[in-house]
């Protein structure tokens, strides 16, 4: 028997009951976009179980500074806040040293992207993008504004609510996942299209990040709590290595 | 009521939608934020092996090519070992090998270039023989949960039919999806499709 590690061996399942169906038809993009048939099922493979890693050389000291990291005459404009939380597993283990990235619209709701054309103006001290690793304790934090709800083309009369982009890696290529952070009290949220294709409230709370008034900084700025749920591993208790030697 | 197990449940997924060039590729958004955007070498400059260069596109279901799309590749060097601690050989991975890269498709053609090395067969699960194969994680508006499948390489029809996964897929026409095909001495064309005829096999990792 070996030592419980969680930071090892294969994956737990994917919970498909509470992630998105790929076809789902109130989110029109998804309807050409979602493959028709079944996904196969494989056992992990050492091609699943490992990943890329990134090391704190890879990132520039302002990277997790929206406000300050593309600040060209001053500071982004908008309502400033911390966005903080852990990354941890379904163990409840924290997950150390993994890549949080994030990208968002700025505070009218307008993309730096040349595709977006809404018609709220860019914001000339604010890129709109983030990234950090978390430490030892899976903690991670950002600082930024807090991004605007924007109209998009899906009914003809359809807002995202305020939304920042989250993109996270884990310890293994299996572990990848790409969400959506969304603020509490946001009416725009029960009425979104993208959100209402996870089909499980529980799920759709989990993305809700509440006002975090002691992680704040009084006179500066509010923050905003997020703990992002990675999946776990099997621990390995009378089990041989998968890979077999 | 018994006791309660205590884990946590996974985050749900959400499309990394029409921006996600904001975030992972800010060059091709159009502005330079950050000094180094990740994943663009793929082996380093002391890779061995076979410099290969593999071109697609990822079509919808009526077969126009997505042009907002995002790739990351995942793959073991030209030895077969993965360049990550779980890797038991990891250790003798050429310095400066990361097996990982981050492509977009071109906004106008939806052509995605992916420049690296042809890895090698890989240990499979009880002793089993993994062909050659590059791990493929495809993420666009409109796509939900990001989708996992594989690029093996056409010329490896020995390797494949002992592959485990390859051999879990019933319908044989299937599993051609998968196979990059040979285009000239170095480059591959492999296209993702979506939806409809000739779907490309997905997994569920
Ligand atoms: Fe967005």
């Amino acid at each position: 028997m070996t030592k419980k590690n969680t930071h090892t061996g294969e994956f737990y399942q994917r919970d498909r009951y509470m992630h998105p169906p790929a076809y789902a038809e109130i989110y029109k993009t998804s309807v050409p976009r979602s493959p028709k048939q079944a996904l196969i099922s494989i056992e992990n493979s050492l091609s699943e179980i490992t990943g890329p890693t990134f090391g704190h050389n890879d990132l520039g000291e302002l990277d997790n500074d929206l406000i300050k990291n593309y600040a060209q005459t001053g500071d982004a404009i908008g309502e400033r806040i911390i966005v903080h939380g852990r990354v941890l597993d379904e163990n409840g283990r924290p997950v150390p040293n993994t890549l949080v990235e994030i990208w968002q619209a700025n505070a009218g709701g307008r993309y730096r992207h040349k595709k977006d054309m809404y018609l709220a103006p860019i914001d000339p001290n604010f890129g709109g993008c983030g990234r950090t690793m978390t430490d030892e304790d899976g903690y991670y934090f950002f600082r930024t504004v807090k991004p605007g709800a924007y109209p998009w083309r899906n009914w003809v009369n359809s807002w995202r609510p305020a939304h920042i982009h989250v993109s996270v890696f884990g310890t293994a290529f299996a572990q990848r996942l790409i969400t959506q952070l969304y603020f509490e009290g946001d009416p725009l949220i029960k009425k979104c299209a993208i959100v209402n294709t996870i089909p499980d409230q529980d799920a759709i709370d989990g993305l809700i990040a509440p006002l975090d008034m002691n992680a704040g900084v009084p006179l500066d700025c509010l923050a905003y709590k997020f703990d992002i749920v990675l999946r776990g591993r099997r621990s390995t208790l009378f089990e041989n290595r998968l890979e077999g030697n | 009521m018994p006791q309660n197990l205590n884990y946590l449940r996974e985050t749900a997924s959400q499309t990394a939608g029409p921006y996600v060039h904001i975030g992972l590729a800010p060059g091709a958004a159009g502005f330079e934020l950050f000094e180094k955007e990740l994943g663009q070498d793929i082996v380093g400059p002391n890779a061995k092996g076979e410099r290969i260069t593999i071109t697609g596109r990822v079509l919808d279901g009526t077969g126009s090519p997505v042009r907002d799309v995002l790739l990351e590749t995942w793959q073991a060097n030209a030895a077969g070992i993965y360049a990550h601690d779980e890797d038991p050989r990891h250790s003798e991975v050429e310095a400066g090998f990361s097996g990982w890269g981050r492509v977009i498709s071109d906004f106008n053609s939806g052509e995605f270039v992916i420049n690296t090395i042809k890895p090698g067969a890989t240990p499979g699960r009880n002793g089993a023989t993994q062909a050659p194969h590059i791990n493929l994680w495809i993420v666009a508006r409109g796509i939900n949960v990001g989708l996992n499948t594989r690029i093996y390489f056409e010329e490896d029809s020995d390797a494949h039919a002992s592959d485990p996964t390859i051999n879990l897929i019933e319908q044989l026409h299937r599993r051609d999806t998968l196979l990059a095909k040979k285009t000239g001495e170095n480059t591959y064309q492999f296209d993702v499709v979506l939806q409809g005829e000739n779907e490309t096999v997905f997994f569920d990792v």
